[in-house]
């Protein structure tokens, strides 16, 4: 366990921090805003990551792949909107639960109809290709420092959006009570529509900027999914400041858990145990960690007032 | 916000009638099965038919607790899981006698159920479908980390439980009846306990918890005991799937497993215990029928689900009584 590793593995955990608040940011508004459980915000990504591969083998350049992949999601999500999801924002937890399982299920089966169930890879771009010396001796891959990068700087947009604009505000009212906001004149299906389109770009675009250092396969988005519901939960429904925290807290946990549980345990039982027991303590800990937040603080760590 | 699916709390006397009549109906047709299959490739629907049994067990436990109760489990498929690995785990150390293994598997997820409810009922709605949900997973981890009985990849049960030291169940007859009865004593079970005095504050805390503490009832202790009820029952589900399938994984515990089970008591109507058992017949013979079909089933019932959420409220019983009202009326 060298300070170099250590260093290593933090920076690893923050950039996987900083994905699941991508996509743990479009779930609280859509959750927070509209009261909505949408299950199919992982296929988003999911989605996100195919439409980047797809444009880059067309056009050959990441960048152009990346606009037109959010464009293309942000088409999709809305037309989903319109079709299916509009229509169960008054509905029932559950019943929402059910149809978006429903659309999971029909878009990773049309993924792997499509693109084939085989895993797809997406070069780097070439400028950020290859790593560069954090300290003597100390690589690291300069796409994973862009994505922590990117990742924080759209957390800086989303403070400013949500603290400091009149949609921002709108949409904290809708978070803590949407009627009282219809109510007072404003066209909540319009700020409805605005909301979950920047959700599910923001979930696109952690698709497609994962893309280069992750294969790119059919259920990709399920397992994220569920990681960005516990993100959601230990940081309050609603709340972005919670969402941000949260996240960074689960990919640290997360990834130096599963880094040096074995090394950890080995302090205290033999090593042939400690091998076994040390994967599985380390995929249990973030489930741990948010039963322990819950049953603490049973409304998650920044609850947004009002609910 | 679960009581606006469920069924009214009390049956009207006549409801009731109709209520007996539709399960004397499901249970007669599930007991003459095995005279029909044999005209047909029996073996292939026999299993399919244990199959919907095994998950219907499974669906009535959920369905207790989340039709009655307004407790929504998204973690219930842990509890099949763990009744399996009881009977998979005793199995690789010899023991396969149904009077050991079957209460094992029912205690083992009763324990399971007791310790997680006590901290998953701390929290309400939202919160709490994510909690049983964490808990779900943490079951599922735990099970993939047991090296000694297979890890991932799961294990072989190599001989199905024997009743008494008599290996009767490995007729595939005596089985499918073995399960039949047990689906029928679950099912009788929770219609008791549901009109029970038990049962009546049970749902009342589904409706108004806080009238029900006004009242003197210690509600989080009688949704503890219906939830563990409710993971005893899964486990007994998890009995009998390890002997349908003669095979037990993790997989038995992912997620999705959890997400079909909410599936089948919604397909069925939810807080009806009949519905429980025609949802989980609809939703794996739909599958089934759908895999003959082509192999991209699931771009078909993908949107099926999505249809039914949006036009058939109340489940397939509720979209049946609606026709029913429109013909009548015509």
């Amino acid at each position: 366990m060298s300070t170099g590793l250590v260093v290593v593995q933090i920076l690893n955990g923050l950039q996987f921090g900083v994905l699941l608040f991508l996509i743990a940011a479009g779930l609280t508004l859509v959750f927070g805003v509209m009261d909505f459980i949408n299950l199919a915000h992982g296929v988003q990504y999911m989605l996100g990551a195919y439409l980047a591969v797809a444009f880059y083998t067309l056009t050959g350049n990441f960048l152009i792949a990346l606009v037109l992949a959010l464009a293309v999601a942000l088409v999709f999500g809305l037309l989903l909107e319109f079709l299916v999801f509009r229509h169960l924002y008054d509905r029932d937890h559950l019943e929402q639960v059910i149809a978006t399982f429903g659309i999971i299920i029909f878009l990773n089966q049309a993924v792997k109809t499509i693109w084939g169930a085989a895993p797809l890879t997406l070069p780097i771009p070439e400028f950020f290709s290859g790593s560069i010396a954090l300290m003597p001796g100390l690589l690291y891959p300069v796409w994973r420092l862009v994505i922590i990068a990117s990742g924080l700087a759209i957390g800086l947009l989303l403070y400013i959006l949500v603290g400091h604009t009149r949609v921002g505000m709108l949409v904290r009212a809708g978070a803590t009570n949407a009627r009282m906001v219809s109510a007072l004149g404003v066209d909540i299906h319009r700020l409805f529509m605005i909301v979950f389109g920047f959700g599910t770009m923001l979930a696109a675009f952690a698709g497609a900027m994962i893309a280069p250092i992750l294969s790119v396969e059919p259920g990709m988005g399920d397992t994220v999914l569920i990681l960005a519901f516990v993100v959601i939960v230990i940081g309050g429904i609603g709340s972005m400041r919670g969402a941000f925290l949260a996240a960074l807290l689960i990919g640290l946990v997360d990834t130096l858990g599963r880094s040096f549980a074995i090394d950890i345990l080995r302090l205290v039982m033999p090593p042939s145990p400690a091998r076994t027991v040390g994967p599985a303590i380390a995929s249990m800990l973030i489930y741990v960690l948010m039963a322990l937040v819950l049953y603490f603080r049973p409304a998650g760590l920044f609850p947004a007032r009002g609910r | 916000m679960t009581q606006t699916l469920a069924a009214s709390s009390v049956l009207p006397s006549q409801q009731t009638g109709r209520v007996g009549a539709l399960s004397a109906v499901i249970f007669l047709v599930l007991a003459l099965v095995p005279f029909g299959a044999a005209f047909g490739p029996e073996s292939y629907v026999l299993g399919l038919f244990t199959r919907v049994m095994v998950f219907a067990v499974a669906a009535l436990a959920l369905d207790f607790i989340c039709g009655y109760g307004g407790l929504v489990s998204f973690g219930h498929a842990a509890f099949v899981g763990i009744g399996a690995y009881a009977v998979g785990i005793l199995g690789a150390h010899g023991i396969t006698e149904t009077l050991v293994s079957l209460p094992a598997a029912m205690l083992t997820s009763a324990i399971f159920a007791y310790l997680t409810g006590t901290v998953c009922l701390r929290t309400k709605s939202v919160y709490f479908i994510m909690i049983t949900l964490a808990f779900g997973q943490m079951a599922y981890f735990i099970a993939g980390s047991l090296a000694l009985y297979g890890g991932d990849d799961g294990l072989t049960v190599r001989l199905r439980s024997t009743l008494l030291g008599f290996p009767i169940l490995q007729n595939d007859r005596a089985f499918y009846y073995f399960v039949l009865f047990s689906l029928f004593v679950v099912y009788f079970v929770f219609r008791v306990i549901v009109y029970s005095r038990f049962g009546r504050v049970f749902r009342g805390a589904r409706e108004n918890p806080t009238r029900m503490a006004t009242l003197g009832f210690d509600v989080f202790r009688f949704q503890r005991v219906g939830y563990v009820i409710s993971g005893a029952v899964g486990g007994l589900s998890g009995f009998l799937l390890a002997n349908a399938t003669e095979f037990v994984s993790p997989a038995y515990m992912s997620w999705q497993r959890s997400g079909e089970l909410i599936i089948m008591i919604l397909l069925g109507g939810l807080g009806t215990l009949h519905g429980a058992i025609i949802g989980a017949a609809a939703y794996l013979l739909i599958e089934e029928a759908l895999s003959g079909i082509t192999e991209q089933w699931k771009l078909i019932f993908g949107p099926l689900l999505v249809l039914i959420v949006l036009f058939a409220r109340g489940g397939l019983l509720g979209l049946a009584d609606r026709i029913r009202g429109k013909l009548g009326r015509d």
